[in-house]
């Protein structure tokens, strides 16, 4: 009963937020914030891992295929298709999972406990569209970008850490970059990203502003946050991946 | 003036607030005391619809509000001023921002306007000096005076404090205590104060409202407060033992 006491609770609050914006100007000055916050600011941490990450798919793929009759090319097209399908859309979006989600649950828990969200109710301002609103809305715009620059840093990592490695040459590697290129695994990626993003937000949100209690209760929400908006993450991209792959 | 009609809340199954009906009059402070659990925060969050009451009514110069719209609650609460107990300043903003946020919220002022009145808001609590600071910059006593500050910019009608001494000196405390009854008195405003300081009490209690077990047990100002032989008020009064002297002293007088 308490799984669809909350669920009911999240909708509602899903209303509360997508209401109309009280000031606009306002709105826009903290969607712009917003997207500096939960998106420039999490650059650097998906490039360093996007790299890393590219370049170890390279590597355990070359040294996986031992067979003479599987082309070298076969690397950089394993690596492209790891990268577009499930790395740079569902990895990267649970590790934003944790840095975004967390960061949101805890900023609006420590409002929620100080009675900041209270006090912007008794201004008459509606807190929750005018709190989670822009940071909803400012994921879903930049989170594709952050995933775009993921995708080209993920194979620029296979690329220069199998060269290093001497797994594989340029010429092989971008072969298998550009070879039997779907377009689609880029939109599949994409709209993905979009719903992660939406997820990863509305559920840390969710968490951080029902927060009772002191700074332990905080933590408590926070760490809920990121418990299950990468779970519900993780099942999205199963419903998705079978909506749109089948 | 606000009228609490037969207003009930439990949480959890147990009764927090009994049955209360009060009137807070307009152009007064009017004290809610009582002690730790007597349903004081209970009842402030009920006035301002923090809480939904489970039975009985609040008007507000004869305007329906527990039963009222969402809409209906966010519009009438532009009327409304509210003091926390530990400011809930917004962490993000400076000073300066933080008593303009109500005016860019719901005002049409101009930017200068703005500016003017926000001047004018810091200077009436003697604040115009820490405009820049940031809420973890300042003292407590300033957080409140900003707080004081943020709830008087859009000239509200109705001021709530919800313990607006707690964690203050005493001297502070009479500086908040004397800014509330000015303000409230310079703008006939109808104050509602939460406290359980007894120098409060003493300095401001122009209506005072004791709770106890969420019951209203009595009601009187000042003077009558240390006259009443309601044996629980008494308890409350001269639980501290400067009271208690004050009380010896007089006797013998």
């Amino acid at each position: 009963m308490k799984v669809f006491e909350t669920l009911g609770k999240y909708f509602l609050f899903i209303g509360l937020v997508f209401s109309k914006p009280q000031q606009w100007k306002r709105f826009w000055k903290q969607f712009f914030f917003e997207i500096n916050s939960l998106g420039i600011n999490s650059l650097p941490i998906i490039m360093i891992i996007s790299l890393f990450m590219g370049a170890a798919l390279t590597i355990q793929t070359a040294y996986n295929i031992t067979s003479p009759f599987i082309p070298l090319y076969a690397v950089g097209l394993a690596t492209r298709d790891s990268i577009l399908l499930e790395f740079s859309p569902t990895i990267i979006s649970l590790i934003l999972a944790g840095k975004v989600g967390s960061s949101i649950a805890s900023e609006l828990g420590m409002m929620r406990v100080t009675e900041q969200i209270d006090a912007l109710e008794i201004m008459g301002v509606n807190s929750g569209s005018f709190l989670v609103l822009p940071k909803i809305l400012a994921a879903i715009f930049i989170n594709p970008f952050l995933i775009v620059i993921s995708m080209f840093l993920g194979m620029a990592g296979g690329l220069i850490f199998g060269l290093l490695a001497g797994v594989v040459s340029t010429h092989e590697f971008v072969y298998g970059l550009q070879y039997a290129f779907v377009p689609f695994y880029v939109s599949y990626a994409l709209i993905k990203t979009v719903v992660f993003a939406f997820l990863i937000t509305s559920i840390s949100a969710f968490f951080g502003y029902y927060a009772e209690g002191g700074a332990l209760e905080v933590g408590v929400s926070s760490t809920k946050a990121v418990v299950y908006s990468s779970i519900i993450l993780l099942l999205a991209n199963y419903l998705l991946t079978q909506m749109m792959l089948s | 003036m606000i009228e609490v009609q037969h207003i009930s809340k439990s949480f959890s199954g147990r009764k927090i607030l009994d049955d209360v009906s009060l009137v807070f009059e307009t152009g007064k402070t009017n004290l809610v005391i009582g002690g730790s659990g007597s349903g004081k925060t209970v009842l402030m969050k009920c006035l301002v619809a923090l809480y939904t009451v489970d039975e009985g009514d609040i008007l507000y110069d004869g305007r329906q509000f527990s039963k009222s719209t969402e809409e209906d609650k966010r519009l009438l609460r532009k009327d409304f001023g509210m003091v926390f107990q530990g400011g809930a300043l917004f962490d993000s903003q400076t000073v300066w921002e933080n008593v303009a946020f109500p005016l860019q919220m719901f005002s049409s002022l101009s930017e200068s306007e703005i500016k003017d009145r926000v001047e004018f808001c810091l200077n009436r609590v003697n604040l115009n000096a820490a405009y820049q600071l940031y809420p973890s910059q300042i003292s407590g006593g300033m957080k409140k005076r900003v707080a004081i500050a943020r709830a008087i910019a859009l000239n509200p009608k109705y001021l709530f404090c919800d313990e607006p001494n707690s964690g203050l000196d005493p001297k502070t405390s009479i500086v908040i205590d004397n800014l509330i009854q000015e303000i409230t008195e310079e703008y006939n405003i109808t104050t509602v104060v939460n406290t359980h300081d007894m120098n409060s009490v003493l300095e401001i209690g122009q209506k005072i409202i004791y709770l106890n077990k969420g019951q209203k047990w009595w009601e009187g100002d000042k003077n009558s407060i240390l006259e009443t032989d309601n044996a629980e008020v008494n308890d409350f009064v001269y639980a501290s033992e400067l009271f208690q002297r004050i009380r010896k002293a007089s006797q013998k007088l």
